[in-house]
């Protein structure tokens, strides 16, 4: 057991049913790193939070949390952690400071430094307007603004965040993210799950997940230098036929359009990729530009979360 | 001592939600004295002043005494004389009249005659209490006889009324609505409350945190029987006010029924919470549980009366219980070790209700 892991996960799977969630999952999150969840609805994101704050119960394997096994010991885990739910889960009909003070106490938070602590999360989180205002009406990005501040509170080594930023404007998510980093800085271990690529970019590592299965992990740059595929950028006046022409090449993984531009995969083993787009492109006579591109984590996710039949031998 | 504050903290958050929640608080006053005026004025099993008519066919100096007794009673304003019952049917079917009264051509000599009925009412059956009401005027002894002398075959019954003398309604209505309004509020809120924490996601956040099930149950439940001894209050002091209902026996006995009543009805309520998903099934659980309890408990109809299938549902409901207690305590001026029994029931119910409630709720989503 390794104290530079804040999270060790091994095998960890969750059925409802017939469905896996989650399957057979390994995981490691580096003590006081943010570490990404990255994945589309439905791969496992929350099921996997919750069972590592042991509100579900694994179908099979155990994790290691903050040194304490999972399942069995989750209620010893809770003053240690702090979770952000996807839904806002605060009380509506009580004011930001009523909300702050009744997590204090419920965390037991010394009564000596109570008041202080509640301050400086008011002042940390630009809450202090808000102190007396009914949480229930505040905006998105107050809100989490406040689900962040109740769940930092008791001061957690651990914090779980459950897509945080699903329902903020961009600017609320840039604060959010500052606000995450300071926290990492201070030593808080952060797992973040998301579904936005600019957000995974900003993590230390992550892990991307697909119907429940963990398809790629790593540091985004170690992502983005091994995806196994030439990115070739496609610029063409008729996107649309340039787009036909390339779906029917059998080295091709796969097209994204973005604008006029398009953004073609094709498997390392191919040797000269830009030949056979610009080629194939000029058969066609269809009127482009092609040069290759370095893998954004975009590329990444595509290439990882692609059917393996689609990738054609 | 962390358990306490964290106790605390559930308290002091519910009763902060209870006194936001407007129509809650309005709820917790409201409801119980609504019911009181509803029941106690609207509500009135002791019928009088049922319209009626009258057939007078004889016409004789005996039938027409006979109708003025009959209205002197009280129990029917004659409004209208007609000439044959027939016209009497036309009237009841048009509901304008309960009760009409025939009095056939031949009534001095029937009245003689004791085989045959002197006289007959005509009744509109589709209503129990008009039924109940013809009863008692055919029991109604003709305080006359012919020749002055009281006839050897003149039954005579009288009915005493113990403890409720004068036969008032709120006397008994008041004891057995204290079960119903206890029932009311008390099993409702808890049942919505844990499933309203769930609904909109508190309890996502909650069990994350170091609270344990049963902090977290007791702090939901504590505010509620402040609130319900309240009520049970609040209901004495209105029918002690508006109805004269008495307090027989002793005041803290009934308090202490009244806390055993409440403990089992939350319990119930809470066990409904875990086993609902929205706050709309916990309603229909709720309405599901309050009609037999009004029905079956002897609130509305005595006891002893209904079928042995129906008595045996009766006795597995706490307000049966309690309403026996409240009547015995505040009517019969019994002791509570009188009515052991049915304490020891509440007692048992509430243990067993809770316990399951405790079972059933985990501190895990799954």
């Amino acid at each position: 057991m390794s104290a530079d892991y804040a999270i060790e996960a091994r095998g960890l799977s969750k059925h409802f049913g017939d469905l896996k969630a989650v399957d057979n999952l390994d995981l490691r999150v580096p003590r006081g790193q943010i570490y990404g969840f990255l994945g589309p609805n439905g791969s496992g994101k929350s099921t996997t939070i919750r069972m590592l704050c042991g509100l579900l119960t694994p179908t099979e394997g155990t994790a290691t949390v903050l040194d304490t096994q999972i399942p069995g010991h989750a209620r010893d885990l809770r003053p240690r952690i702090g979770y952000m739910t996807q839904k806002f889960s605060l009380f509506g009909d009580m004011t930001v400071f009523e909300n702050l003070q009744f997590i204090s106490e419920i965390y037991s938070f010394p009564k000596s430094g109570r008041r202080e602590r509640v301050d400086e999360l008011l002042v940390t989180y630009d809450l202090t307007e808000q102190r007396d205002q009914m949480a229930g009406t505040m905006s998105g990005g107050q809100k989490q603004r406040l689900a962040l501040a109740c769940a930092v509170l008791h001061r957690p080594e651990l914090l779980l965040l459950d897509e945080p930023t699903s329902a903020v404007d961009p600017q609320s998510r840039r604060d959010f993210w500052a606000n995450l980093f300071r926290l990492a800085e201070n030593g808080t271990t952060i797992l973040v799950s998301t579904h936005y690529m600019d957000e995974a970019e900003r993590c230390h590592r992550l892990a991307i997940l697909d119907h429940g299965v963990k398809v790629a992990d790593g540091t985004p740059q170690d992502l983005q230098s091994d995806t196994g595929m030439h990115v070739i950028e496609v610029r063409a006046d008729d996107p649309y036929a340039a787009q036909a022409v390339l779906h029917e090449l059998p080295e091709v993984a796969s097209v994204t359009q973005l604008g006029v531009r398009l953004r073609v995969l094709i498997p390392e083993r191919h040797e000269h990729p830009l030949e056979i787009v610009a080629s194939a492109l000029a058969d066609a006579d269809v009127k482009a530009q092609s040069e290759i591109a370095a893998a954004t984590l975009e590329d990444v996710f595509v290439a990882v979360t692609m059917d393996p039949e689609e990738r054609r031998q | 001592m962390k358990s306490l504050s964290r106790l605390g903290a559930i308290i002091k958050k519910e009763v902060r939600q209870l006194r936001r929640d407007r129509l809650t608080a309005g709820m917790v006053f409201g409801l119980p004295i609504i019911q009181i005026l509803l029941f106690g004025y609207a509500i009135n099993t002791d019928v009088r002043h049922l319209r009626a008519a009258v057939a007078d066919e004889a016409g004789t100096h005996l039938s027409r005494e006979f109708i003025a007794d009959i209205g002197a009673t009280q129990v029917v304003d004659i409004v209208q004389s007609v000439a044959t019952p027939a016209l009497l049917e036309d009237l009841l079917r048009r509901g304008e009249i309960s009760i009409g009264i025939a009095v056939p051509q031949d009534f001095d000599r029937r009245v003689v005659d004791r085989s045959r009925a002197a006289a007959q009412l005509l009744v509109d059956g589709s209503d129990p209490t008009i039924l109940g009401v013809a009863n008692r005027l055919q029991t109604m002894p003709l305080g006359f006889v012919p020749g002055g002398q009281a006839g050897p075959g003149t039954a005579r019954l009288e009915t005493r009324a113990y403890y409720n003398p004068e036969r008032r309604t709120p006397v008994n209505i008041v004891p057995g609505l204290m079960g119903v309004i206890l029932m009311m509020t008390m099993m409702l809120f808890t049942a919505v409350a844990i499933v309203r924490e769930r609904e909109r996601g508190n309890l996502e956040l909650l069990i994350n945190t170091p609270v344990s099930s049963a902090e977290l149950m007791i702090g939901k439940v504590t505010p509620y029987i402040v609130i319900g001894l309240f009520q049970l209050a609040l209901i004495l002091a209105v029918g002690r006010l508006l109805f004269d209902v008495p307090v027989r026996g002793s005041i803290v006995d009934l308090y202490v029924a009244g806390a055993a009543f409440i403990a089992a009805k939350l319990a119930l309520g809470l066990l409904i919470s875990t086993a609902v998903q929205t706050q709309f099934q916990a309603m229909q659980m709720t309405v599901f549980i309050l009609m037999p309890s009004i029905l079956l408990s002897g609130f509305m109809f005595p006891f002893d009366g209904m079928p042995v299938a129906a008595q045996y549902i009766g006795e597995a409901l706490p307000t049966t219980h309690f309403i026996r207690l409240t009547r015995g305590i505040m009517l019969r001026d019994a002791a509570l070790l009188e009515l052991a029994p049915d304490f020891y029931f509440l007692l048992g119910f509430t243990l067993v209700a809770m316990t399951a409630a405790a079972l059933r709720f985990n501190k895990r989503l799954d």
